[in-house]
């Protein structure tokens, strides 16, 4: 690795503490455990200071709509009784577009208040458009790092798309070709400028999304008389997960399900130039959904505030074709274009809604926007452009990087369950792992992976057994 | 299409530069992106007149300045939707009458 490279790394915790405003040293328990509640509470805001600082910032209070025509093509093809009420918040009603305003309002408020002249944020996704936007109405200055390019200079429509609209709320955009490397280049640009890191990862970021769970119960209870029973979530780097979670707790729907939703691009390598090209997913999808849930602390801060297996109930996966095909149909049936990746979500629930009862409430928990380039038909015929086969047929068939196959027939909308267990002892693998060898996990620790994953000390103390056996 | 291939001081334009040759790279990553460099791509201000290819120093929308081989002048963005997809067009259509047959018989 260059020298240039191996510098700034070395010098990792002391630019990133003064670049996130806290230090996280002041939460660690073990090399295992630290205190998750105490660093989500250390910002200071409540939930209502939240909601406040959001409404000023032009974020949140969404619609929520009940989708009246998809419930009833469920229902056409349930089993009789089956076929739960399904409903979309409408998150793509947001200043920027998506749920990610949530969490940019509050990077950015903590930013300004903490004097800082302006934020860094490293994203090829929808958080860049929301930061950048609500940067501008700060007055702070904003750089946005996308990974952007294949070794061809060749981009995903949906990439260039956000480049575009990150530059249209006057960040600066730096693209980069694929590699893990970015987050170097990052630290040197936060280094030089001596802006916040507004990381997807904060706790601030994650405490923003905690309006939306709060916001869908208290909306759901007045439309229908209780919380939903279940509510289904995109899940990529783990935020939308957590913070959705925490704010349905708050709210006291402690019932509802939480059912997170990925698509499936199992096989490819998300640091390979080759596969870059080869998905029509930048988001929401399996190569980020897997790892975070697994290894949460692999994000750009020491700890992830993100932590999605403390809160899945369950995890759905579906097909790149199942996606576009229930895009189709939202905009065909609910008058609702929106982007594919957040309607991933969606084609989860069409599947889970069809196994419920007809009493059963459904909320997909966000939309995102759409348009020119982050739309499914320009996703479809960049994925042809790139050598993947579009045909009609059966989704299972579908080979993520080599095939999509889009249904024929809304019966084929099939989520598959991931292995929550196989989630579980990953994660516990992991944990130890970056303990170190040798070291003996405490009582303390035991715990904390408990909640981390939303289980109980004796399954903890069964995973670890076995992993020793192993 | 064409292309302007001289910018003058203060026009907006997109600098290429290579972050770290193919041997400089981080060692763990799969073989096709290792033998690549890691290039980057930046829009700003010309500081100078310049020709495409040849070096030039942008002042980006922060202020910060950035030094690499202009690419273009004044780069646009041509990303659209393109054709729908054959295998979409019908969904429409067939899900709004699965659905008005639904109701037709009372469901």
């Amino acid at each position: 690795m260059a020298g240039k490279t191996e510098a700034i790394l070395a010098r990792k915790g002391e630019i990133m503490k003064r670049a996130l405003g806290m230090d996280y040293a002041q939460f660690e328990r073990s090399p295992i455990a630290f205190d998750y509640e105490a660093m989500m509470a250390a910002h200071g805001y409540s939930l209502e200071d939240i909601i406040r600082i959001q409404l000023a910032a032009g974020v949140g209070k969404t619609p929520l709509l009940e989708l009246r025509n998809l419930t009833d093509l469920i229902r056409s093809y349930a089993e009789p009784g089956h076929g739960a009420r399904l409903f979309v918040k409408d998150e793509a009603a947001n200043m920027a577009g998506s749920f990610k305003d949530r969490r940019a309002s509050i990077s950015i408020h903590v930013a300004k208040e903490k004097g800082y002249a302006g934020v860094i944020a490293a994203t090829s996704g929808n958080y860049g458009a929301a930061v950048s936007s609500q940067a501008a109405r700060a007055s702070l200055n904003c750089i946005i790092v996308q990974e952007a390019f294949d070794s061809r200079h060749v981009g995903q429509p949906e990439i260039i798309e956000k480049s575009r609209i990150c530059e249209a709320f006057g960040a600066e955009v730096v693209q980069l070709t694929v590699g893990p490397e970015l987050f170097s280049h990052m630290l040197e640009l936060l280094d030089q400028t001596g802006y916040l890191a507004a990381s997807l990862y904060s706790a601030f970021g994650i405490s923003g999304i905690e309006s939306l769970g709060w916001e869908l119960a208290e909306e759901m209870t007045a439309l229908t008389g209780a919380p939903p029973t279940h509510v289904v979530v995109t899940h990529a780097g783990g935020g939308n997960t957590t913070g959705t979670a925490r704010g349905l707790r708050r709210a006291g729907a402690t019932s509802t399900q939480v059912v997170s939703a990925s698509v499936d691009l199992s096989g490819l390598h998300m640091a390979s130039d080759t596969d870059f090209n080869r998905k029509s997913f930048t988001t929401g999808h399996t190569g980020f959904g897997v790892p975070f849930a697994t290894w949460p602390d692999r994000a750009d801060v020491p700890r992830n505030a993100a932590r999605a297996l403390r809160y899945m109930d369950r995890y759905l996966t579906v097909t790149q074709g199942e996606v576009f095909y229930v895009t189709e149909a939202m905009a065909k049936l609910e008058g609702l274009e929106r982007g594919p990746s957040g309607n991933t979500a969606m084609a989860a629930a069409m599947s889970l809604a069809r196994d419920l009862p007809r009493d059963a409430t459904v909320v997909v928990q966000e939309t995102e926007y759409t348009g020119a380039g982050k739309h499914h038909w320009a996703q479809l015929n960049f994925a042809r452009a790139n050598g993947v086969e579009v045909r009609a047929g059966d989704p299972t068939e579908s080979v993520p990087g080599t095939s999509i196959v889009i249904p024929e027939r809304p019966e084929q909308i099939r989520a598959k369950d991931f292995d929550m267990g196989k989630l579980r002892r990953s994660y516990v693998r992991n944990a130890l792992a970056h303990a170190g060898e040798g070291y003996t996990p405490t009582s303390e620790d035991i715990e904390f992976l408990a909640a981390d994953i939303h289980s109980d000390a004796e399954s903890v103390e069964a995973i670890i057994a076995a992993l020793k056996e192993a | 299409m064409n292309e302007t291939t001289r910018c003058a001081l203060g026009d907006w334009v997109e600098v290429e530069s290579v972050l770290l040759d193919p041997a400089d790279r981080a060692t763990n990553l799969p073989e096709d992106t290792a033998a690549q460099p890691l290039r980057m791509w930046v829009k700003g201000f010309a500081r100078a007149t310049a020709v495409v290819g040849c070096e030039v120093t942008v002042e980006t929308m922060t202020g910060r300045e950035v030094t690499g081989t202009l690419s273009e002048v004044n780069p646009g963005y041509f990303h659209t939707f393109g054709k729908p997809a054959p295998e979409l067009t019908a969904v429409g259509r067939d899900l709004r009458a699965r659905v008005a047959a639904y109701r037709k018989a009372g469901g």
